[in-house]
């Protein structure tokens, strides 16, 4: 199974979106890695079995990245996700659960020092 | 305009085996909108990978979810196999094939059976079942578990099956063949059972596509995308080719499953027409490092594996994308513009599993 990761800036994430989608690719899934000292997002497509990956890199605290559930409505659940687990901010969701999406006792529990800096707060 | 009304529909409710609640927007009896909403039964199994060894937690990874748990555990272990650069023996794959053939045989009786259960037809729900426990039975015969096997290990498989024993459980399954053969007549010719599938929750090609979903909710679209096409764990050896249908409403992707029963067992008998004696597993040395997806299918469709690892015995992250998650938002599309009493054939069609969904 072909596998790429290609790693690019915010900033390109809504136009390399929308190529995926000219190309007629699936989104496959979006995913956040906690890293010591910043986060990880890895926009994930598939056409025909190649797989490709889009990675951005993210401060662990403040971090923003734009939807792209406009171009990929499916998008909206991952996104949810991941505003939930690890207290990324996502502007603009099709369908925003502002932050009810997971009912966990721990607020953003895949990025806990996120969660300390807001008990600081 | 009629006036609208918002129906709570969830987290508990008889045809749903697992929580979760949608708001259904309804005019009269018509469904306009249905909006999810999941996260009770979170479980943070994901974390769980940065305090448990990456051998040990092929066994966390088989509880991800209690009916295709062998399919949850292997997919770990094919992406620690690649991590580590590992070639598991043949022997070890045919076997690893045979187990998620079983999973899939019993995962699609028991969605059978709960369908049945949702239109009412309660004999046919009984006699759905009553099969499926014959095929746990042959799953505890050979892995010891009916639920959580236990039987695949990162670099191969911790338990044999014999040649007699496989010719025994070939035996098994094409008698059990005749019995699911004369149930899906039912399902597919019995009027009834026509009359609550056909035309019901329909999904087209183009929606299935964009809305991302996997399993037999696309291949019941008319697109032929499964992963076992890619050949993963040896089926590259087995000719396989996926079912699919085109109708794209719920009797589609009941009638996929049906023919994927059969597809199962033919499977399983080119596996043990093909399989040599020989090693179930290559040594595991040294520890993961690197990044990788790794999918399978399973009986709910696509599931993904990602693993990033630094050489230490903990990996760094593991996300776990199960099929159930990639089908909500194919699922709010076909819930709307349905009736009220389809809601619950059509949130079964796409076989809900959320504690798989959630992890």
């Amino acid at each position: 199974m072909a596998q790429q990761i290609i790693d690019i800036q915010i900033s390109e994430l809504l136009e390399r979106a929308k190529e995926m989608q000219a190309q007629g690719q699936r989104l496959v899934q979006i995913c956040c890695t906690t890293l010591s000292e910043t986060l990880e997002l890895q926009y994930s497509f598939d056409l025909d079995f190649a797989y490709t990956s889009f990675r951005i890199t993210l401060p662990k605290e403040g971090g923003a990245v734009p939807s792209i559930s406009s171009i990929f409505l499916c998008a909206f659940l991952y996104e949810n996700e991941i505003h939930d687990l690890f207290g990324v901010k996502i502007t603009g969701i099709a369908v925003d659960f502002q932050g009810k999406f997971y009912r966990t006792a721990t607020p953003r529990a895949f990025n806990p020092e996120a969660v300390t800096g807001e008990v600081k707060a | 305009m009629s006036k609208r009304t918002i129906i709570p529909f969830g987290p508990q409710h008889p045809v749903l085996p697992e929580p979760i609640h949608l708001d259904l927007v309804i005019e009269d009896e018509k469904v306009i909108e249905a909006i999810p909403s999941i996260g009770f039964i979170h479980r943070g199994l994901e974390k769980l990978v940065e305090k448990k060894d990456f051998i040990d937690y092929v066994f966390v990874a088989e509880r991800i979810c209690g009916i295709c748990s062998f399919i949850h555990g292997m997919t770990y272990c094919i992406a620690m196999e690649e991590l580590l650069k590992l070639e598991v023996p043949s022997r070890a794959q045919y076997l690893r094939v045979i187990w998620s053939e079983l999973s899939r045989i019993h995962s699609h009786l028991l969605w059978l059976g709960l369908t049945a259960d949702a239109f009412g037809f309660e004999n046919l729900f009984m006699q759905s079942w009553q099969i499926r426990e014959q095929i746990l039975d042959i799953i505890e015969e050979t892995t010891g578990g009916r639920v959580i096997f236990g039987s695949c290990k990162v670099g191969g498989v911790r338990r044999d099956i014999s040649a007699e024993k496989l010719q025994e459980i070939l035996k098994k399954l094409r008698s059990y063949r005749n019995q699911w053969t004369e149930i899906g007549g039912i399902f597919l010719n019995d009027t009834t059972v026509k009359h609550r599938l056909q035309g019901v929750g329909k999904l087209s090609m183009e929606q299935a596509k964009t809305l991302g979903a996997v399993g037999p909710m696309l291949r019941g679209s008319g697109v032929a995308m499964d992963i076992r096409m890619t050949g993963y764990s040896g089926y590259n050896k087995l000719g396989f080719t996926p079912v699919v249908e085109t109708a794209g409403d719920c009797y589609s992707r009941c009638k996929v499953r049906i023919r994927e029963l059969d597809q199962s067992l033919q499977l399983i008998e080119t596996c043990v027409t093909q399989m040599t004696e020989g090693p179930l597993e290559a040594k595991v040395v040294g520890f993961p490092n690197g990044e990788f997806f790794a999918r399978s299918e399973q009986p709910r469709g696509e599931a993904i594996y990602y693993a990033k690892a630094n050489g230490t015995k903990f990996l760094q992250r593991l996300r776990v994308r199960t099929p159930t998650f990639a089908n909500l938002p194919p699922l709010l599309t076909a819930l709307a513009g349905c009736q009220l009493a389809d809601v619950p054939v059509i949130v079964l069609t796409i076989d809900p599993c959320i504690s798989c969904a959630e992890r």
